[in-house]
């Protein structure tokens, strides 16, 4: 086993970038969504709970397909994203990105969901007696007090993004250098004999980044339980 | 300065309704567990929302359903120490005593408070590191310090030995005649509510 060529990093940090920007973008709509499914009650809430975690059960060479459907050249937003912007996601890491942040969202928001439902309401009434209106209950109490599991669903879908391979492969195909991340150089190297040498190396990293990624988070999770007993 | 209360709320299956006439000082909310008494105070705080009635106090108009009005619960300036000590976990005891402090409007300060409350010491420590009676002490200082216009105390001596009790039942009395606040007091002991009120209503 040898060290990695600089071909073989490049493939390491485009990963990096496409799921590190796959969650930071997806960040704030899945807090959001996390927020309205913990707290809000309206009607139509369990068929936006259902949608949001379709990604997690449905084949993600279907997601993949949807997603060019949707943003192909010809599609709605693939027509409204070149007219206004004049860019397109097709075959471009952004696309990747987009890809990773479709299917990280449903465990991101599953674990933002958690923690803000773990904010209990009684501290939220005793600042709104205490004078605090909605806005500042929200920010020093709800957002720091669920701030660990922000955090764990960060991880949590970086890790998922990282892996992301069906999804990624139907909608943006397999560019070098563009869109080939870990998953899929190491599937199209597993196509040419003789590279097994290659595949483990690929391997092993991919195990090894998304192990880092699952015990940050349970260390994180368990720290959100331990610190702060409320009553 | 005193309540005006009257308030109906059906909660579950049970039929709350409750009158406080207006009196000076402590009022008494004296009854069995499970009769609402938590849930009236709620009500006066604006946590929950009467079916019927009006909540008033000192004059301030602050719910009615005969003129649609309803404050909300940070514009009432209640000081309500709750059952629980309710302290914000991620915030040291100085933090949970300031959270509600504004310095414009002070007939209370700081420094007396944390002199009245002998919360020196634990200034710099975390809630979770607290005990019950110290949590409490702390819970009062900082419904003390949002500078309210009155107190709700709910159940403030339950749960603390005899030397506490002795000690926050003296504090209640001094708050009562250094501040001239309204102060409506929940307790199911027959002693704590003779001792304390002014006027005792049976829930």
């Amino acid at each position: 086993m040898t060290a990695l060529s600089a071909e073989e990093w490049g493939i390491v940090a485009l990963s990096l970038k496409v799921a590190g920007v796959a969650v930071f973008a997806a960040l704030p709509v899945a807090f959001a969504i996390a927020y309205l499914l913990a707290r809000g009650r309206f009607p139509g809430k369990v068929l936006i709970d259902g949608i949001v975690h379709l990604p997690l059960v449905v084949p993600p060479v279907v997601t993949g397909w949807l997603l060019l459907l949707a943003f192909a050249p010809a599609g709605p937003v693939g027509a409204w994203l070149a007219d206004w912007f004049g860019v397109s996601v097709m075959f471009r890491w952004t696309g990747a990105a987009l890809a990773a942040a479709v299917m990280a969202l449903p465990l991101m928001v599953r674990a933002m969901r958690l923690s803000i439902e773990a904010v209990e309401p009684r501290l939220e009434q005793a600042a709104r007696t205490l004078g605090a209106g909605r806005l500042r209950v929200f920010w020093t109490l709800t957002l720091p007090l669920s701030l660990p599991g922000i955090i764990a669903g960060l991880v949590l879908g970086f890790a998922r993004a990282l892996g992301e391979f069906g999804a990624t492969i139907t909608f943006v195909s397999n560019v070098p250098g563009e869109t080939e991340t870990l998953p899929l150089a190491i599937y199209s190297a597993l196509q040419v004999p003789g590279s097994e040498a290659l595949v483990l190396r690929l391997a092993l990293i991919s195990v090894v980044l998304a192990l880092v990624a699952l015990i940050l988070s349970e260390l994180l999770a368990r720290r959100s339980s331990r610190g702060l007993h409320v009553l | 300065m005193s309540f005006d209360v009257d308030v109906t709320a059906r909660i579950g299956e049970a039929l709350v309704s409750c009158v406080i006439p207006p009196a000076p000082g402590v009022t008494v909310l004296f009854g069995p567990s499970g009769v609402g008494k938590t849930s009236v105070l709620h009500m006066i705080a604006g946590l929950r929302r009467p079916d019927h009635g009006h909540v008033r106090v000192g004059g301030d108009l602050l719910f009615s359903t005969a003129t649609r009005v309803n404050i909300a619960p940070e514009r009432r300036r209640a000081g309500y120490v709750f059952q629980e000590p309710r302290l914000f976990p991620h915030m040291r005891v100085r933090a949970n005593l300031l959270y509600g402090y504004r310095k414009d409007a002070g007939t209370i300060d700081v420094d007396t408070t944390v002199a009245l409350l002998g919360l020196d010491p634990l200034l710099d420590r975390w809630p979770r590191g607290l005990s019950g009676g110290e949590a409490r002490r702390v819970a009062i200082g900082r419904a003390l310090l949002s500078n309210p216009r009155f107190l709700l105390l709910d159940e403030p001596l339950s749960s603390l030995d005899r030397g506490r009790r002795e000690e926050i039942m003296g504090l209640i009395e001094r708050v009562r005649d250094a501040l001239s606040l309204p102060i409506l007091l929940v307790t199911h002991d027959h002693a704590e509510a003779r001792r304390l009120g002014n006027q005792i209503v049976q829930l």
